[in-house]
């Protein structure tokens, strides 16, 4: 199991440092998707006594949201809007992968500066955890700041939120299925909401460029 | 108990207005649940004992006193602008507008998605009122920035999808934040010898406050309050605000500015209050000031020479959560008591100006403060409305905002912080003169040209904000027993008591 673990986690770090790199909308998309269903599958490796349903309910309805909802929603919009690559990104690709690369670094040497508390230390899957949930966060806000496309933006986001979802899933295991549900259910509901308004925002300016959006300023 | 009833009677009003067709049978709902979820806070003011120090434990949906203050205000202030808003939705009934400053046509959203999602967002803001559990409060604050994002693009035009865009990605990003501050906060929880865990109830943490992780408990503060920080527009975390606050319809932006950055702010207050029972106060409190001041010297520089006047509200009620925050980071029994007093104060007088900018902005057809002159020919009643909100907001006697800014003033003299108190008192000054400025000059002078047809002030358009108005005057005056023992209550556990 550790090793499933350990697997899941570094194909996290790996996809991470490729969305920095690619320029391809729709093969972002596709990445997030594979991590949503990677890290799915995370709440039923990691328990030691074994699954109970609550977990695999939430399990199946996280891995479906992220794996086929989100993508074929996005994968809508990015064809409304037509245009199928990022065009100069505020921070350009090889420069977005150098500060990854340092990113993946600070996460590390963060993570060995943070005790946990004793009963957690033993836990599979803890020690890795810690420097991969803060390195996802890192890069999504990285790729909110540095693209400059709406649907970018909502990836960047994605990817954010899984990284709080490693951290939770791994030092927070026994969450009430009721507030694990309603998190699940906003961040079902925010991407719905956002995907809209790209819709809207694609319709209105005939593209979704962020950077135009400055009308509004002091 | 009928808290549930209080949740679901807005959803269920918002779901039929979805489905209800005729336009005034909609509104009749609107002002229907308005007034029921109105009488049922107010039912529960009836009996104030039940409002104890501490819910119990284990609850998890429960109102303690500080939550029955921000539902009470929310469901006041919903109750008024409900009247307003049904004049409004009929005034803004034509098929197709104007733009008033780019001058292209374009359509409102139906009005069956306005009004249903400002249902859904009383029933949310409701919901995070009664949040004993940290992991739920999380689950309501989200669902009031999505329930809400509909009603700022109300107008179909690029602006207000900007402003919209702009607060669903900075509110979720931010409120991200605070879900990972809540999984730093269970991970402090965790017991250092068996591995139990307390569950994330506020009683609960408050009560074992000694046993929480003083390393872990301080980062989840850290990410609580940023992330409830954005949310609440506390500096340098707003920019979504003065967008959002301008473009949304005047009574979405009363209710966003004076209910909904209130709810924020009661996130932060629990996780601060958790600080403190963990004898960790002083490190959130001295945060609290920090952002605080920051919040107030930013809404101050942008208010003075601002050329928008709904800009304008929106940066003091950056400057007003700023004041909450000092008013809770100074803590003891007068600051924390001060900061719930200016909380109710600003959000009654915060609302009647955003629905007198309302008014302005129907008639003048700008939102440029140097385009309107001479309003108090034109418009009398809006422009005694605008004045004496203007003084009411800044903190003039005899209103009373004055009163709870000069409670946190005499906190912090008390505690012998003399340079907080001068910055304090130094930015209340310049934000006065940077608002007087602008508000005197839009209410005197000769008008530049009379407006095409006669305006007219409806008793629908002067009645809900002369309402408020006045409340704010009587707040001033007079503070009702009831109020004043559940403010007491409310300060007490907040941490006030000691």
């Amino acid at each position: 199991m550790a090793s499933l673990i350990q697997f899941i986690l570094i194909f996290v770090v790996l996809t991470n440092l490729t969305l920095l790199g690619s320029s391809r909308r729709s093969s972002c998309i596709r990445l997030v998707a594979a991590q949503g269903i990677l890290l799915g599958l995370l709440p039923l490796v990691l328990p030691e006594e074994g699954l109970t349903t609550s977990a695999l309910v939430l399990a199946l309805a996280s891995i479906v949201l992220k794996g086929v909802v989100f993508p074929r929603l996005l994968l809508r919009a990015e064809r409304t809007a037509g245009v199928k690559r990022e065009f100069q990104p505020i921070i350009g690709y090889s420069a977005s992968i150098l500060l990854g690369i340092l990113f993946l670094a600070f996460s590390m040497w963060l993570g060995t500066r943070l005790e946990l508390p004793l009963p957690l230390r033993s836990l599979i899957g803890a020690k890795l955890a810690v420097p991969v949930s803060l390195f996802s966060i890192l890069i999504g806000l990285l790729l909110i700041i540095s693209r400059n496309k709406a649907l970018t933006q909502v990836l960047g986001y994605l990817v954010m939120e899984n990284g709080i979802y490693i951290f939770g899933v791994s030092l927070v295991r026994e969450q009430p299925w009721l507030v694990e549900t309603g998190i699940l259910l906003d961040i079902f509901v925010a991407v719905f909401v956002m995907g809209i308004a790209i819709f809207h925002i694609s319709r209105e300016f005939d593209h979704m460029d962020v950077d135009q959006l400055t009308v509004l300023k002091d | 108990m009928h808290l549930y009833a209080l949740i679901l009677i807005p959803a269920a009003a918002g779901a039929a207005a979805f489905a209800v067709r005729p336009d005034a049978a909609r509104r009749l709902v609107l002002v229907a649940a308005a007034v029921v979820h109105s009488a049922l806070t107010f039912s529960l003011w009836l009996v104030p004992q039940q409002f104890s120090r501490l819910p119990d434990r284990m609850s998890w949906i429960a109102l303690d006193a500080a939550g029955l203050l921000v539902l009470s205000i929310t469901s006041l202030l919903f109750l008024i602008t409900a009247f307003y808003t049904v004049g409004y939705l009929r005034r803004e009934h034509d098929e197709s507008h104007r733009d008033i400053e780019e001058g292209f046509y374009f359509r409102n959203a139906p009005e069956a998605v306005f009004t249903g999602c400002l249902l859904f967002f009383l029933s949310s803001m409701t919901f995070v009122t009664m949040c004993q559990h940290f992991g739920l409060l999380w689950v309501a604050v989200e669902a009031t920035t999505l329930v809400s994002a509909p009603l700022i693009y109300f107008h179909r035009q690029h602006r207000s999808l900007e402003a919209t865009w702009k607060y669903l990605l900075i509110c979720s990003v931010g409120i991200a934040l605070a879900l990972l501050g809540n999984f730093l906060l269970a991970v402090a929880a965790t017991s250092a010898e068996g591995g139990e865990r307390l569950p994330l109830v506020v009683g609960s943490l408050a009560a074992d406050g000694a046993s929480l992780n003083p390393l872990w408990l301080k980062a989840a503060f850290v990410f609580l309050l940023v992330g409830y920080g954005t949310k609440m527009g506390l500096a340098p975390m707003h920019t979504w605000l003065p967008d959002a606050h301008s473009e949304a319809p005047s009574s979405a932006s009363a209710l966003l500015s004076g209910a909904l950055l209130n709810c924020a702010f009661l996130g932060i207050l629990r996780a601060h209050q958790v600080c403190d029972a963990a004898q960790h106060g002083e490190f959130s409190r001295s945060l609290l000031v920090g952002f605080g001041l920051l919040s107030m010297a930013v809404a101050g520089i942008f208010i003075v020479g601002q050329s928008d006047f709904k800009r304008m509200l929106a940066y003091s009620s950056i400057e007003h959560m700023g004041i909450l925050a000092l008013g809770a980071g100074l803590g003891g029994a007068l600051g924390t008591y001060g900061m719930l007093l200016h909380a109710v104060n600003h959000s009654v007088t915060k609302a009647m100006l955003f629905l007198v900018a309302g008014n302005i902005l129907g008639v003048f057809k700008t939102k440029q403060c140097s385009a309107i002159r001479g309003m108090n020919r034109v418009v009398p009643w809006t422009t005694l409305l605008w004045v004496a909100g203007f003084l009411a907001i800044t903190g003039s006697p005899p209103f009373g905002v004055f009163l709870s800014e000069f409670t946190i003033l005499r906190a912090a003299l008390d505690q012998g912080r003399n340079i907080v108190a001068a910055v304090y008192l130094g930015l209340l000054v310049l934000i006065f003169v940077g608002m007087a400025t602008i508000v005197l000059n839009m209410s005197q002078g000769e008008p530049a040209e009379p407006p095409a047809q006669e305006p007219r002030e409806t008793f629908s358009m002067i009645a809900p904000p002369a309402l408020l108005g006045l409340l704010a005057l009587a707040l001033g005056l007079y503070i009702p027993p009831a109020l004043n023992d559940m403010l007491h209550r409310a300060a007490e556990a907040l941490g006030g008591g000691a």
